[in-house]
């Protein structure tokens, strides 16, 4: 049965056997136990009885002689459920009582039976053999006249005890190993179901079926939490891959279109007959267009690599006030040209865990930003930069007064290569702000992109930790 | 000038020998990392210009087992790596300056000539002249015509990085990395508004220009 040695090797099989095995130990040992104390407490009762009677008997002899005790053992003997009485010669001839055969050699020693002897009572039918007769145990007494006094008592009362004690024993053992093995085939073949199921689901997942899911019960067990934690994984596979898609999607386009600006500026510049003037000009555009080409896919990798994270050793103690003085002082004149006024206001001293050259570059790349799209737009062009700490992050930002970003374009500004619509006459790559969030994200911090100030606000916000 | 390039690209390689010797610099080629290592520790170079990732032995191996043998001819390291990382293990390597593929010749061209002069080291001069302009390191005050023009911190350690290369052409990207100690790419042309202004400064009033603009590649510092 193919089911039957699959269910076998589940764990639930194994356990069950396991304690199947240990119960019966404990079983048996306690059952051994507790029989052989009865047996012994029984047995121990039973002699005390005899010695009873046979101090009433003594007493009886020391009263009446030999004929009064004779007269008693005949008296008592024939009492129902009697014990066992015997007076017999020195030769062992049995003169009185109510045995009428017994073991040979019981009445050769005073004092107690070693061990229970056999014999057969009087009137009993087909008495003979050793099988029918009653086990028991007895006290033999030498009379002073040598006769031989036997009294003793019937074992069969402890030994029937024993012999229920063994069937309630087998009983026991017979249901538990039932009820094992009950268990065990149908938690077993329960969890070999569900494994099943898994297996047969995951196997479709790696053969390509992305979208399948691993079986919920909604029963809430072990097997349940198993399989929505490998959901859990799979959605965020399938998340990274949808991304990765968009991506090598996005960067086609973003890395096609220019490639082919370029190639078309070559072909014209090979057909060009207006002169040498025309042809280097042109090669200089291609030059220049090359160099953006570059630009691009460096900040591609770029990203690409801090999304992966960075070694820690890339990452220093640093004060954000330094850098951010270094950058607005770059741009300083870039934005008087432009006549954008750039504005800084930097608390002193903000000492954080990072990169120095990704978060000068992330900050050129906002400041880039602000100062292109507010340049032109309104009549006091005004780019002003912050740094605050705030309890335990350091709040760094940029604000125009440009056109700014429509809040639900806000959350795509960030991704790769998304240029909206009304930038697209813009010159660039469409990559500043997705690696300044990339650089937040590496240093375990955030981008937040808001309307505040009237054009666009872009938080920094970077973790300080305690030392604060 | 003798330059040494390793490079296992032989189309590169054959570029630039003939590029260098367009400028008037000769060059020798070494394929792989053991021959470049071995006409490094025999021919007279100026300055190396080595590929990171070589056959036989690779880039930087070549440029440790140079210094560990007391050679100090400037090296540059080409790297199609550019991270931050890579820089940094480059120039612990012993490497003077990097420069990441691609790039344009004019830039190799201006850091190797900088290089070059870079071992004879003008750091004990206090004072820098270019013609009539002259700038005192000491005291941090510039003359031109013995006119004293007043510039900012920045804008002082610009002109000094400019006129410590006086006559070789420095590019925007050694000017963000010398004066600002920034490696990134700057996107737009902040350096070239920074440029123009402190020549605004030094040349305002004065009839010869004295920063001279270089098409393509960057600026230098020259009296005619």
């Amino acid at each position: 049965m193919a089911t039957l040695s699959a269910i076998m090797k589940t764990t639930a099989a194994r356990l069950s056997a396991l304690y199947l095995v240990l119960f019966t130990a404990c079983a048996v040992v306690l059952v051994i136990y507790v029989s052989s104390l009865s047996t012994r407490m029984l047995v121990g009762q039973t002699q005390e009885a005899i010695a009873e009677e046979v101090a009433g008997l003594a007493r009886a002899y020391q009263r009446a002689g030999l004929t009064g005790l004779v007269r008693l053992v005949e008296i008592r003997a024939r009492q129902p459920g009697a014990n066992l009485y015997l007076i017999a010669d020195p030769s062992g001839f049995i003169l009185s009582g109510n045995v009428e055969s017994i073991q040979p050699g019981v009445l050769d020693a005073a004092g107690w039976t070693e061990s229970p002897f056999l014999y057969r009572r009087f009137g009993e039918q087909g008495a003979t053999s050793r099988e029918s007769g009653h086990a028991a145990v007895a006290q033999v007494i030498r009379l002073p006249n040598q006769m031989i006094l036997l009294v003793g008592r019937d074992l069969s009362e402890p030994e029937q005890f024993g012999r229920v004690m063994r069937r309630a024993l087998a009983v026991a053992l017979g249901m538990m190993g039932l009820g094992a093995f009950l268990i065990w085939y149908f938690v077993g073949r329960r969890a070999l179901r569900r494994i099943d199921s898994v297996t047969e689901a995951s196997r479709q997942i790696m053969g390509g079926d992305l979208s399948r899911r691993l079986p919920v019960t909604g029963a809430g067990d072990e097997f349940d939490r198993l399989s929505e934690n490998l959901n859990a994984m799979l959605d965020r596979i399938a998340g990274l891959n949808e991304g990765l898609k968009q991506v090598s999607a996005n960067i086609a386009h973003d890395l096609k279109t220019p490639l082919t600006r370029l190639r078309n500026r070559a072909e014209a510049a090979l057909n060009n007959t207006a002169g040498p003037t025309a042809a280097k000009e042109a090669l200089e555009q291609t030059i220049a267009e090359s160099d953006q080409l570059i630009r691009t896919f460096n900040a591609i990798l770029m990203i690409s690599r801090l999304e992966a994270g960075y070694s820690a050793e890339s990452t220093a103690k640093i004060d954000l006030a330094l850098i951010v003085s270094d950058v607005v002082e770059l741009y300083e004149p870039l934005a008087e040209e432009q006549g954008v006024t750039l504005k800084a206001e930097a608390a002193e001293n903000v000492q954080i865990d990072g990169n120095r050259e990704l978060i000068g570059q992330a900050l050129s790349n906002v400041i880039d930003n602000a100062i292109k799209y507010s340049a032109g737009f309104g009549q006091k062009p005004v780019v002003s930069v912050s740094l605050r700490k705030e309890g335990d992050a350091a709040r760094l930002t940029v604000r125009d007064n440009g056109p700014g970003i429509p809040e639900e374009d806000r959350e795509r500004a960030t991704e790769r290569f998304v240029r909206l619509e009304a930038s697209r006459s813009q010159p660039g790559s469409g990559l500043g702000l997705s690696l300044a969030k990339a650089v937040m994200t590496f240093h375990g911090g955030k981008l937040e992109l808001s309307g505040e100030g009237g054009g666009l606000a872009v938080a920094m916000i970077f973790p300080t930790g305690k030392n604060e | 000038m003798k330059i040494l390039i390793i490079e296992d690209d032989r189309e590169a390689a054959s570029y630039l020998k003939k590029a260098f010797a367009e400028a008037g610099h000769t060059a020798d080629v070494a394929a792989d990392g053991e021959a470049g290592f071995a006409l490094a520790e025999g021919g007279n170079y100026d300055v190396f210009v080595i590929d990171r990732m070589l056959p036989r032995r690779d880039g930087l191996s070549v440029i440790a087992g140079l210094r560990a043998n007391g050679n100090t001819t400037p090296a540059l390291i080409l790297s199609a790596l550019g991270e931050v990382d890579d820089r940094v293990t480059g120039l612990r390597a012993g490497g003077d300056d990097y420069l990441t593929k691609p790039y344009a010749f004019s830039e190799l061209l201006a850091r190797v000539e900088v290089l070059k002069r870079r071992a004879g080291a003008r750091d004990v001069e206090t004072v820098y002249r270019a013609g009539d302009l002259e700038l005192d390191r000491l005291s941090h005050t510039v003359r031109r015509g013995g006119q004293e023009i007043t510039l900012q911190p920045r804008e002082f350690r610009l002109l000094e990085y400019l006129m410590r290369h006086a006559g070789q052409v420095v590019t925007r990207t050694m000017l963000l990395e010398n004066v600002w100690d920034y490696h990134f790419d700057p996107q737009t042309n902040v350096i070239d508004v920074h440029v123009s202004r402190l020549r605004g400064k030094i040349e305002r009033g004065f009839d010869r220009p004295i920063l001279h603009t270089v098409r393509g590649a960057g600026y230098m510092i020259r009296a005619d």
